[in-house]
């Protein structure tokens, strides 16, 4: 097995004239946390559309533990144990907490149409199971007591944190976050640094990670991708990328 | 105050179209003519008495709860079964009490609770908005008669096709709207319900064209017929009990007969929903990249909500065909498509109670007013746009059925 776990390489994607990503390649190792980081506008999300089948590239390979995953539809990416957040959260609003992560389950539960009609024992078993390991989610993201909320009407912080479980519940390899600090306040961004340390470390996902919070950022990752335009700049330890002059020169100009 | 007198009045007009169809009309045989005779005492009366209750029930209510707003107690699920028992066993005992035109207006009813029930699916829980659902349940009704015109199938051999071909329908129709979404999808689907009633009407050969089937016969009970003379040698009804042949079994035949097919469809799509079929269909209607980034297949939830909900359909079509014993393209046209859809809306899309509410006042209403035939697309459009403006969510919005967590 090797150590790799997602491989990216040659990655182009272009819209008409716009070339919004230009031969970007990197690899998230197992159990690793890599970021992308870069200037609003540099490419990173049409990266993450790439990777998880929102969007076909115009060239290039990615690799999922070996296996191809170059422009599968996104929920067979989403089968590969490759999952993702998105920016502005997208729950599924008028349907409680609970059932947000019941949903999630989905592809897990296989109970026949029959099963379910007459609830037999299969089903309520599962229906069952399905239901603790919510509430063990529920219990790890400090969220249980709105259970048996609308989604919608969680505070911001908590919809973020539902989301990270929802993803969380379909057993991925691969959890792609999207600017999960994104409006989240000082202690909420804190308690995601913890929260995501804690996933890598006791349910052994690797995460993939898009943030402009730099003071994350930096106190998470491993290895840092920094974009540019649509290109990769360089690809390195948060302590070089911090004091690299391209980095400076990108963020900051001349 | 005003708006006191205003709730009074809305109340006692909804009294009077409750009252007016149950107690308020009689049908008088004078000679050839029979007469529909309003009992105007009963439902004047009636009206009188919701209006004075309204008007003083701010006062009891004030009273009574101080500055708190009275709440409905929390329906438990031994009661609500209980509710659900009586009301089940009132429909079953109240054909045998009324007339003969009551019960077929009921029997019509039902009809358009299936469909609505159905439509429901695709549109209140799945969120995909369809305009051809009437072609699902011509499919149905030809299904029968066809089987019955070209092989001799008796009713309750083609139920289960009939059903089983409008799926196979929805589900072959399904394919190409995938990737289709809000009005594009209407549109699309508004079409295939125009294709298939062209379809019935130049497949002449086939189905009959514009005259399309007649004399389809009505369901059997328990294998004896409900004519009063035998068609084909075997005892009929009438003969087999040793009763005198009455025309009202037929039609109370056939309305218990539609009550069980809705009890049927009812229990089965608010199991659906509990199920995890169910909750795709709702995720998929509130958010399809969501669904998709977690593995879910936009596509597959998409055609089963197609193909369930043109099942119901197809089986209300069947039921369509056997009551009228005639079946043409003429009542398959967008106006009933329309019509369900209403339904839908108008009782709250997701809503069951909501949805048989509906079909109750949609399909009443018009038989009441027949006088006013040509004026009906008018008020169906009136009633339309008051609802939009006054309660877009419908008359009694869906209350989701939560999956709820004890603690």
């Amino acid at each position: 097995m090797s150590d790799t776990l997602l491989s990216v390489s040659a990655l182009t994607m272009r819209f008409g004239g716009l070339l919004a990503v230009d031969q970007v390649g990197f690899d998230v190792r197992r159990d690793e946390v890599f970021a992308i980081i870069g200037p609003n506008g540099a490419g990173k999300t049409t990266v993450f559309n790439c990777v998880g089948g929102f969007y076909k590239p115009t060239t290039g390979a990615i690799t999922m533990d070996g296996q191809p995953i170059t422009g599968l539809p996104s929920h067979r990416v989403a089968r590969h144990g490759l999952v993702r957040t998105f920016q502005n959260v997208r729950l599924f609003k008028s349907l409680t907490v609970l059932e947000n992560l019941l949903v999630a389950q989905h592809t897990h539960m296989e109970t026949g149409l029959l099963q379910g009609l007459l609830k037999l024992p299969s089903f309520r078993h599962s229906e069952t199971e399905a239901k603790q390991r919510a509430v063990q989610w529920l219990d790890f993201m400090g969220i249980r007591q709105y259970a048996n909320r609308e989604a919608g009407n969680l505070a911001y912080g908590h919809q973020r944190r539902l989301e990270i479980a929802r993803c969380m519940i379909t057993r991925p390899r691969l959890l792609m976050l999207d600017e999960p600090a994104a409006g989240l306040n000082p202690q909420e961004k804190r308690d995601l640094q913890v929260l995501i340390d804690q996933l890598r470390h006791e349910y052994n996902v690797a995460v993939l990670l898009i943030e402009h919070d730099m003071s994350l950022v930096m106190g998470v990752s491993d290895r840092i991708l920094v974009m540019e335009h649509g290109k990769p700049i360089m690809t390195g330890l948060p302590d070089d990328v911090r004091r690299d002059p391209r980095v400076i020169k990108a963020y900051l100009g001349e | 105050m005003s708006q006191t007198i205003k709730n009074a009045l809305v109340a006692a007009l909804m009294a009077g179209v409750i009252i007016a169809p149950v107690f308020g009309l009689q049908i008088l045989r004078r000679g050839q003519e029979t007469y529909l005779q309003p009992d105007w005492k009963m439902i004047i009366g009636g009206m009188l008495i919701i209006f004075v209750v309204q008007m003083l029930r701010p006062l009891w209510k004030r009273r009574k709860t101080g500055t708190k707003r009275l709440q409905i107690p929390a329906i438990t699920d031994s009661i609500r079964r209980k509710v659900i028992l009586v009301l089940v066993l009132f429909a079953l005992v109240w054909p045998f009490f009324t007339g003969r035109a009551q019960v077929d207006i009921a029997t019509l009813v039902l009809i358009y609770v299936m469909l609505g029930l159905g439509l429901n699916i695709v549109v209140g829980y799945a969120g995909l908005l369809d305009l051809g659902f009437v072609g699902f349940y011509a499919v149905g009704a030809y299904t029968y008669a066809l089987l019955y015109h070209w092989l001799g199938w008796s009713f309750w051999e083609a139920l289960p096709f009939s059903g089983m071909v409008s799926a196979f329908f929805g589900y072959i129709l399904g394919f190409p709207v995938l990737r289709l979404r809000g009005d594009y999808l209407a549109i699309v689907t508004l079409g295939f319900g125009e294709i298939i009633r062209l379809l019935l009407i130049n497949l002449y050969d086939f189905t009959g064209g514009p005259d399309g089937v007649s004399g389809i016969p009505k369901p059997s009970f328990l294998g004896y017929q409900l004519t009063r003379r035998s068609l084909d040698g075997t005892p009929t009804f009438h003969e087999a009990f040793g009763i005198p042949f009455n025309s009202e079994h037929v039609v109370i035949y056939l309305y218990l007969l539609a009550l069980i097919l809705v009890l049927i469809t009812l229990f089965v799509t608010s199991r659906l929903i509990r199920m995890p079929i169910g909750r795709a269909w709702e995720a998929l209607r509130e958010d399809e990249i969501a669904c998709r980034s977690l593995g879910l297949n936009p596509r597959n939830i998409k055609l089963s909500a197609f193909t369930m909900g043109a099942m119901f359909a197809g089986f209300g079509g069947a039921f369509f065909a056997a009551r009228q014993g005639l079946v043409n393209p003429e009542s398959f046209t967008f106006i009933e498509s329309a019509l369900i859809l209403a339904i839908v809306v108008l009782g709250g899309m997701g809503s069951q109670v909501g949805v048989i509410l509906a079909a109750v006042l949609l399909t009443v209403v018009p038989e009441l007013a027949r006088e006013f035939a040509e004026y009906r697309m008018l008020i169906f459009g009136l009633v339309m746009v008051v609802m939009m403006v006054w309660r877009p969510q419908g008359l009694l919005p869906m209350k989701r059925p939560q999956v709820e967590l004890e603690s």
